[in-house]
């Protein structure tokens, strides 16, 4: 049933998530930002502060499936929605594909940004309305910074796990 | 961060019933404008009411074979959709080179139209600023003002509309779908964003009204469409100038032309009189030229920002070529 319940500035309101495929109940003030609800509260300190303002990427989940910036989103907006983290990635002991590819490539130096780096490269991977070259790649991955400068790297093991995604023809039209 | 209310709206009528008699109450659908600028301490809602539960995220096409898009259709849906993809080719090349996936993701058509403008002025809650703050002046107009307009700015506000997809939602020309307490109102597109003048806080045209939905006008045929976006780094970046033209072709001579530019502007800028020249001319760089001249001709530069002129000449000229190319390959 939808809730059309008013909130006080002051009050708690529980949030219901699919988080990490783990239902989880929070209690939040309607100003808390799902990053810092992620962090301070749930303890998945995985994904990072960056810039707190949508122009950096560190702080990149998925929110049903989508790559969004989880510092420019309240967590009562997120009311039964499922939100995936770079903690919800890996399967089973073994690294995602893409985890994999980025270690495979050396596709970092400090790693402040690899979690929504990597957040970002899966869900591009998995959305077949984005072409897979290059120039669409880089333009696509361009929410995401990386300070220490490993755009090559990142981009390689992008384009590996595609290919061992999708394959040689895969890679071309996806 | 401030500290808000909250309620989430369960139909479009107490969306905005729930709006009435608390003007400092915001709305938000993808909250990246809203709460960026919350953080900023350059916007103060008291109350924020989440609209994502409001049936208002399809694209439709009505009898009259127009496209129908609701207020909550997400840029990156909206830019891959197959019908906006197959009729408004501009709208998705404007939208994709705007913004970063993420935010793409999250931003929405309604919230698109209602974006602020990324003025630093505007922005740092210490700075003089108009639209921020009525009467406390405008630090832009003898600041760092490179970025600025040099189209519809007063001596009140120089600020640009920063958005890419307002630049091709005037081109295509567009019908708005608002709902306020009297029920539903429909408002051309053009006459949606205001100008600065003296009134530059007073941006658009709703009146404790949602906006629902975003319907196109007929696309040009056959048709011929191009963004062109000129900017300090290639990808994630605000246009230094901008534009979007659409053009259709009977031989080599031009049938309508549509043109508007971003980057320039303190509104999305539609360039009628440069598009009635174009009217039965021959799709050639001499009128091109001459068209773009026209659309520049009242533009004025601020201390930091003449390069802007020919900047937005070179993307005209580049555009209107680009979109006659497209043209002749879509009646080919």
């Amino acid at each position: 049933m939808m809730e059309t319940t008013e909130h006080s500035p002051e009050a708690a309101v529980s949030v219901h998530l699919t988080l990490n495929g783990v239902p989880v109940t929070a209690e939040v003030s309607p100003n808390a930002i799902l990053l810092d609800v992620l962090r301070e509260q749930l303890g998945l300190t995985g994904t990072k502060k960056g810039c707190d303002h949508g122009q950096c990427g560190a702080c990149t989940v998925h929110v049903e499936g989508r790559a969004m910036n989880a510092c420019l989103r309240l967590a009562v907006m997120c009311e039964g929605q499922a939100i995936t983290t770079i903690e919800g990635l890996a399967e089973g002991g073994r690294l995602h594909p893409v985890q994999q590819a980025f270690l495979d490539h050396d596709a970092f130096q400090c790693g402040y940004c690899s979690p929504g780096q990597i957040m970002s490269a899966v869900a591009l991977l998995e959305d077949r309305r984005v072409p897979g070259d290059v120039t669409t790649v880089r333009e696509a991955m361009s929410g995401n910074l990386c300070r220490c400068g490993a755009y090559q790297n990142i981009l390689a093991a992008i384009q590996d796990a595609r290919l061992r995604r999708h394959g040689q023809e895969g890679g071309d039209d996806a | 961060m401030r500290t808000f209310a909250f309620a989430r709206a369960d139909s479009v009528a107490r969306a905005v019933e729930s709006q009435q008699g608390d003007p400092a109450s915001a709305f938000v659908a993808g909250g990246t404008t809203l709460l960026d600028l919350v953080k900023l301490d350059v916007m103060r809602p008291s109350r924020v009411i989440d609209i994502n539960a409001l049936p208002l995220n399809t694209v439709e096409r009505l009898p009259d074979d127009r496209l129908r898009i609701g207020a909550l259709v997400t840029n990156t849906d909206l830019a891959y959709h197959p019908d906006v993809l197959a009729d408004h080719p501009l709208l998705s090349q404007a939208i994709l080179a705007g913004a970063s996936s993420q935010v793409r993701n999250m931003a929405t058509t309604g919230g698109n139209l209602m974006q602020r403008t990324r003025c630093p002025y505007f922005r740092d809650a210490a700075a003089a600023c108009n639209k921020r703050e009525p009467g406390s002046g405008c630090d832009a107009l003898h600041g760092v003002n490179r970025m600025h307009a040099v189209l519809g700015g007063s001596s009140e506000c120089v600020a640009v509309h920063p958005s890419d997809m307002c630049v091709a939602l005037a081109a295509i020309g567009a019908t708005l779908t608002l709902h306020g307490p009297r029920g539903e109102r429909e408002i051309e597109f053009a006459d949606f964003h205001r100008l600065p003048g003296t009134t530059p806080y007073l941006e658009h045209d709703l009146d404790n009204e949602l906006i629902v939905a975003v319907t196109l006008a007929p696309p040009l045929v056959p048709l011929g469409a191009a963004y062109v976006k000129l900017r300090d780094r290639a990808a994630y970046e605000f246009a230094l100038a901008s534009a979007g033209a659409m053009l259709s072709l009977d031989e080599e001579l031009i049938g309508e032309a549509r043109l508007a530019l971003g980057g320039v502007a303190t509104k999305p800028w539609r360039c009628r009189e440069a598009e009635a020249s174009l009217a039965g001319k021959r799709a050639d760089t001499a009128a091109f030229e001459a068209a773009a001249d026209l659309a520049l001709a009242d533009a004025r530069p601020l201390s930091h920002n003449a390069f802007k002129i020919p900047l937005a000449r070179q993307a005209i000229v580049r555009a209107l070529r680009d979109a006659a190319r497209r043209a002749r390959e879509d009646d080919a």
